[in-house]
């Protein structure tokens, strides 16, 4: 209740917001760009590369060679994510590296291991999906809609 | 003695008789790492958790504060305590090991001085002569509660503050030799209605400015009748922010040497990639008091200091049903014993 | 050349996701999630596949294939059964990716303690 009363902010903390966004220091859009092209760029190579493997020396066909490719970069993820090194890329690349499959990796792996200490049902098992929740209720809904969506302009079979 | 809405001033002069700081590997890596009792290299200090680490941190400077007063914690009459985690279990779990009658304060990073006035105010008034206050904080467990797992990859903007690893304790009593505490105001909790949970500096600024205006007003003084006036935790953005607003309500601050805890603990330039803006957490303030400051005063350095811990009171909760982070700031007068 | 693709457009994805944290100051859950409903709307109109076909794991590196396996498996669940394939369907293409992100999770939580 208080907060819709003061929804319309008071002048003197118009005034003072002002000042503070004046004297925020201001993010480096450009530079952080470049290092999420950079980054982000070379997991994906680093996929292909493990795509082009999968189909040529392991016999996949291409179809299903993503699976593999998805499990591997899963895994590289989370042996980086458990030496400690993975957040320490992440501040440079930013979205470079939490936009990949390896993100997803990161954040499950992150919250397992962090919540260990509250043992492997309720800290392992009740917070795996503290961060990556959002994006797997979000994706099932989203696909529900648009399936449904599909199946009432006609598509659907027997 | 009350001067004013919320001064205290401290006729009787208790005396902090000793302090301890301990502190995490990056705060022993920062400059004022030769001011610190201990540095542990290892953040988790032997424990199988950060909570427990941080508690062991805890345990480890109030010990060592009671020790350092040649005391022995049956002689220590109250306890006044506080943290950042849930329920200030660091706090709470070591008022256990301590069995010292515990009253535990919530004032985010400005529990230092929050505790430090709470303790003197006990021993001014005669209702105690030997108080123990204290507080932690540990990087870890603030990333666990507040933001993200620590090993999660997201990045922080240049704003973040970065929590400082360490505790700090004080032990306060009725007379004796060592530095002492003549004044408190206590702070009112103040919000301009900034709501991102990573430039807590811009949050915490104007309680800074509130406090401190409210402390020199009421004890009739000025800037320059300080040779140092520190604020906990407001580092890069909020110090900034804070100069602006003495300057805009002529306070003339650079009448003394005005600065931040968490500028003072971590080089920031160098470590900017790490510690973005700057330190921040209960420890902050309380290490660089307990181990730098005190330190300053008893070789005759510095011989009247204002200690303005700020914190922001928000809780994840609040941040994600859109509340913005108020704020509040508690200052204490730190002069030098000189009898 | 699928390697140069794979590398321009897997970094352009990451680019737009930068530009969601840095710009619209979106938190990494409100990105990523956003990104995967993206991708799935993508799929949608039909348009992930050829993507995938020109830009190789470019396409599906991102998140944003997440986002497209879900609708890929809702669909192709619904040709063969009606709607209620659109229930059934949802996490058939996606398995290997959640599994195998559970399981390794799971075993580095048993043997790793975080490092700060």
């Amino acid at each position: 209740m208080a907060n819709k009363q003061l929804k319309k902010a008071m002048p003197v903390q118009q005034k003072y917001q002002k000042l503070a966004q004046q004297k925020e220091p201001p993010r480096p859009i450009f530079k952080n760009c470049v290092r999420a092209f950079i980054a982000g760029g070379t997991i994906c190579l680093i996929g292909q590369g493990i795509m082009e493997a999968m189909v040529h020396w392991f016999h996949f066909d291409e179809k299903k060679a993503g699976d593999p490719t998805v499990a591997i970069l899963i895994l590289i993820s989370v042996i980086l994510t458990s030496l400690g090194v993975y957040d320490k890329i992440a501040q440079w690349a930013g979205a470079g590296t939490a936009v990949p499959v390896t993100g997803f990796a990161n954040s499950l792996c992150s919250s397992a291991i962090e919540h260990r200490s509250e043992g492997i049902v309720l800290g392992v098992g009740g917070n795996m999906f503290k961060l990556a929740g959002s994006v797997i209720v979000f994706g099932t809904v989203a696909a529900f809609i648009i399936g449904i969506i599909h199946w009432l302009l006609g598509g659907g079979g027997s | 003695m009350l001067l004013g809405h919320r001064t205290w001033k401290f006729e009787n002069r208790p005396a902090i008789a000793a302090a301890a700081a301990v502190v995490g590997p990056e705060e022993g890596e920062g400059p004022l790492a030769d001011d610190f009792d201990i540095i542990h290299a290892d953040p988790y200090v032997q424990q199988d958790s950060w909570e427990k680490a941080e508690r062991a941190l805890m345990e480890e400077a109030s010990n060592l504060a009671i020790k350092k007063a040649n005391l022995t914690k049956e002689q220590v009459q109250f306890y006044v305590g506080g943290d950042l985690l849930n329920q200030i279990v660091s706090s709470t779990f070591n008022a256990r090991t301590l069995s010292i009658p515990y009253i535990g304060v919530f004032g985010a990073c400005s529990t230092s001085m929050e505790s430090l006035a709470l303790a003197a105010l006990l021993v001014d008034s005669g209702n105690a002569d030997t108080v123990l206050a204290g507080t932690c904080s540990h990087n870890s467990t603030a990333e666990k509660q507040f933001r993200y797992p620590t090993e999660y990859g997201s990045q922080k903007p240049p704003t973040a503050h970065f929590t400082v690893t360490g505790a700090g304790a004080a032990i306060v009593r009725s007379s004796g030799p060592g530095p002492v505490i003549t004044s408190a105001t206590m702070g009112r909790v103040v919000d301009m209605g900034i709501k991102d949970p990573f430039n807590m500096g811009a949050a915490m600024a104007p309680a800074a400015f509130d406090t401190i205006q409210a402390h020199l007003k009421e004890t009739q003084t000025e800037p320059g009748d300080y040779d140092m006036i520190v604020t906990g935790d407001l580092a890069k953005v909020g110090h900034g922010i804070a100069k602006e607003l003495f300057q805009e309500h002529q306070i003339a601050m650079d009448q003394t040497e005005f600065n931040d805890c968490g500028l003072m603990i971590y080089d920031v330039e160098k470590k900017k990639d790490l510690v973005q803006a700057g330190g921040s957490g209960c420890a902050c303030s309380a290490v660089v008091t307990y181990g730098h400051l005190l330190k300053r005063i008893n070789n005759g350095e510095l011989k009247r200091i204002l200690v303005a811990a700020t914190g922001a009171l928000l809780s994840p909760l609040t941040f994600q049903q859109g509340e913005s982070i108020p704020s509040i700031c508690h200052v204490v007068c730190i002069e030098s014993g000189g009898e | 050349m699928q390697f140069f693709w794979a590398f321009v457009i897997g970094g352009a994805i990451c680019v737009i996701g930068q530009l969601m944290f840095d710009v619209a100051k979106l938190s990494p859950a409100h990105t990523m999630s956003a990104l995967v409903v993206a991708g799935a709307i993508v799929d949608g109109i039909g348009l992930y596949e050829p993507f995938i076909e020109f830009a190789g794991a470019g396409a599906t590196v991102p998140i944003t294939s997440f986002g497209n396996s879900l609708v890929h498996g809702a669909l192709a669940e619904l040709q063969r059964d009606g709607w209620i394939g659109v229930v059934t369907g949802i996490f058939e293409v996606t398995s290997a990716g959640i599994s195998a992100a559970i399981i390794f999770s799971f075993l580095a939580a048993l043997f790793v303690k975080p490092k700060g």
